[in-house]
């Protein structure tokens, strides 16, 4: 008996060192990746801060956005910081979405332009904007676009828990989505607005386009306060792998965990599309990619995919005003142009599986 | 008395899943719940985990009504391992045993050493360790469900709930995974577990609770509860003519 106790000791010591040991390589391994990507999100942020029309060189700009004095001063503060910090808010908010999304239907199909949601935001934001609502208040437009995120997360929501599995989840998205749209359509026709078509399109593909302060100062803290919600649901995404009964067994509160993925989701995707228009794709490319760097648990995706989504979106608006700086390609262009071919080769690769 | 059933009922609208059940499950002891399909031995898991409301009726846990345990308390205190539970992301098989500690752990912030040594101990007792490092997809059906059942240890709760733990398994892992119940239990656990394997269910429980439609039907050590009489009641077999020793039925 004594020896079994001590062989058993033994075990028990080499395991634990051996386990300890990868923790630790393993938790350094993802501190150096969230390091490269908080990077490439500042470079890209900056990049994006110091490209235009006017030309200013990086220490005018930068000099202007302290001071705020001088032409220099309030291009730096006025046009360069809405849309460069637009870009990296609005990335994260869509990756952090598709990485809380995903965890909730255990599905990688899962993300907010996927399943429609950002079109209902859409819809949100530009019913408030052209029928006059945005005149009683300026938050009535990201508000607008929320509950229309909102609902739409509402009925996925639904749909996940009746036990929808993977492809009807995507279909029911494509539905809510043409469904936005078309109604976003008819609502441009019957605002009286005559340039109503080339509205649509911004907001159907999504732009950073002459954004403002006052956009910025909105997305912000709502965009925040999603992405405070959505993290702090990675512990219970991840006793969600095991099933929902095991979860429960684990303590996890599973009706609260899905309000807050629903709600924290339509509260970044909302503030994010209310600034930007419907930009799709960032929360399904992101999550995907940083699975192999960070681990497939949810809890471990959260957080680097906000980085990473806000590093992707500000490239994405450094990169479509490099190749055209009159302005005329669209951020949804270039997102879903990287993303959409993405997305089939994810359902192929997801067809092989059993 | 771990976990105590006072006269419990259950209904799923009009059908009555269980009818006025008392029994207990007690420390240090393995008992199976057997009987039919549909007779209502996940239900009274279900009931004991307050996964499933009861219509009437007490559950206790550890001495107090299931209603009064808050929810991170009871996570601690009882582990649940569901039929047929899978990872449904394919995680590092360490992590997934790692949830298994979620109940203790703090808010925020990453596994201590306590949670790991309970998290690989877990491993080792399931002969799982050497593939800790690996992910969920990457092993056979086999050494997943080990790696549940790990999954499950780890929480180190005074009462295990197991619903067909050996399922999937092949016969010389059901041996191990009875033998590892009974290791459970030896630590004073209270280990309940459902079985659809008679034999299996005779040979190493302790205590065996009969369900049919609902009620129970009979309580007690396995020759007891398993009698010629309840077998040929409840699921209309009777033991065969062994020579083989294997412990065969037949059906009546």
């Amino acid at each position: 008996m004594g020896s079994r106790l001590t062989g058993g000791g033994d075990r028990k010591a080499v395991m634990d060192a051996t386990t300890v040991s990868f923790l630790q390589t393993s938790l350094r391994h993802r501190a150096r990746w969230l390091i490269v990507l908080g990077g490439a999100a500042l470079v890209f942020g900056l990049w994006s801060f110091l490209l235009g029309s006017a030309d200013y060189s990086p220490h005018e700009l930068l000099t202007g956005l302290v001071t705020g004095k001088g032409a220099a001063g309030i291009i730096a503060q006025e046009i360069r910081l809405p849309r460069a910090a637009l870009a990296l808010i609005v990335g994260a908010a869509l990756a952090g979405s598709g990485a809380a999304l995903q965890g909730l239907f255990v599905n990688p199909l899962a993300e907010p332009g996927v399943t429609g949601v950002t079109s209902c935001a859409g819809l949100g934001a530009v019913v408030a904007m052209y029928f006059g609502l945005v005149t009683l208040h300026p938050l009535t437009l990201p508000a607008f676009a929320i509950a229309g995120a909102l609902v739409s997360a509402a009925i996925l929501y639904a749909l996940s828990k009746s036990g929808a599995g993977a492809v009807s989840l995507v279909l029911a998205g494509v539905a809510i989505g043409s469904f936005a749209t078309a109604l976003t359509a008819l609502a441009l026709s019957l605002s009286a607005n005559p340039y109503a078509m080339s509205e649509m399109v911004l907001w159907m593909m999504g732009s950073l386009k002459d954004r403002t302060l006052n956009d910025l100062a909105f997305a912000l803290p709502l965009t925040a306060v999603g992405l405070a919600l959505l993290a702090s649901t990675g512990r219970g995404l991840d006793a969600l792998t095991l099933g929902e009964e095991a979860a429960r067994s684990l303590g996890v509160n599973v009706t609260s965990l899905r309000a807050r993925v629903v709600l924290g989701v339509a509260l970044a995707t909302g503030a994010a599309t209310a600034a930007a228009g419907a930009v799709s794709f960032v929360g399904l490319v992101i999550p995907h990619l940083l699975r192999p760097l960070f681990g497939h648990q949810p809890s471990r995706l959260i957080l680097p995919s906000m980085i990473g989504g806000a590093a992707m979106v500000a490239a994405a608006d450094v990169a479509l005003r490099l190749i055209a700086p009159d302005g005329q390609l669209l951020l949804g262009v270039v997102t879903a142009m990287l993303g959409a071919p993405f997305f089939l080769w994810l359902i192929l690769k997801l067809r092989r599986q059993p | 008395m771990s976990v105590r059933f006072e006269q419990v009922s259950v209904s799923f609208g009009h059908r009555a899943a269980l009818l006025q059940v008392s029994a207990t499950l007690e420390a240090g002891t393995v008992t199976g719940i057997i009987g039919p399909n549909g007779a209502g031995k996940t239900t009274l898991l279900r009931a004991a985990l307050g996964l499933q409301p009861v219509s009437h009726g007490t559950v206790r846990v550890l001495g107090k009504p299931l209603t009064e345990w808050p929810r991170e308390a009871l996570a601690r205190a009882m582990a649940y391992l569901p039929q047929g539970g899978e990872a449904r992301w394919p995680m590092r098989v360490a992590d997934l045993v790692l949830l298994g500690r979620l109940p203790h752990r703090a808010a925020f912030g990453p596994p201590d050493l306590k949670d790991r040594v309970a998290a690989l101990d877990a491993l080792a007792r399931c002969d799982a360790s050497p593939y800790a490092n690996r992910r969920m997809d990457e092993l056979s059906a086999g050494e997943r469900a080990r790696v549940l059942f790990a999954r499950a240890l780890a929480t180190g709760a005074a009462v295990l709930l197991a619903d067909e733990p050996a399922a999937y398994l092949d016969p010389s892992h059901q041996l191990r995974l009875m033998e590892l119940l009974r290791e459970e239990a030896r630590r004073g656990t209270a280990v309940g577990v459902t079985l659809h394997d008679l034999s299996l269910a005779a040979r190493h429980c302790d205590r065996i609770l009969v369900l049919q439609d609902g009620r129970l039907v009979a309580d007690g050590p396995p020759p007891q509860a398993l009698a010629d009489a309840t077998l040929a009641r409840v699921f209309q077999i009777a033991r065969a003519d062994d020579s083989l020793g294997l412990g065969a039925f037949r059906r009546l």
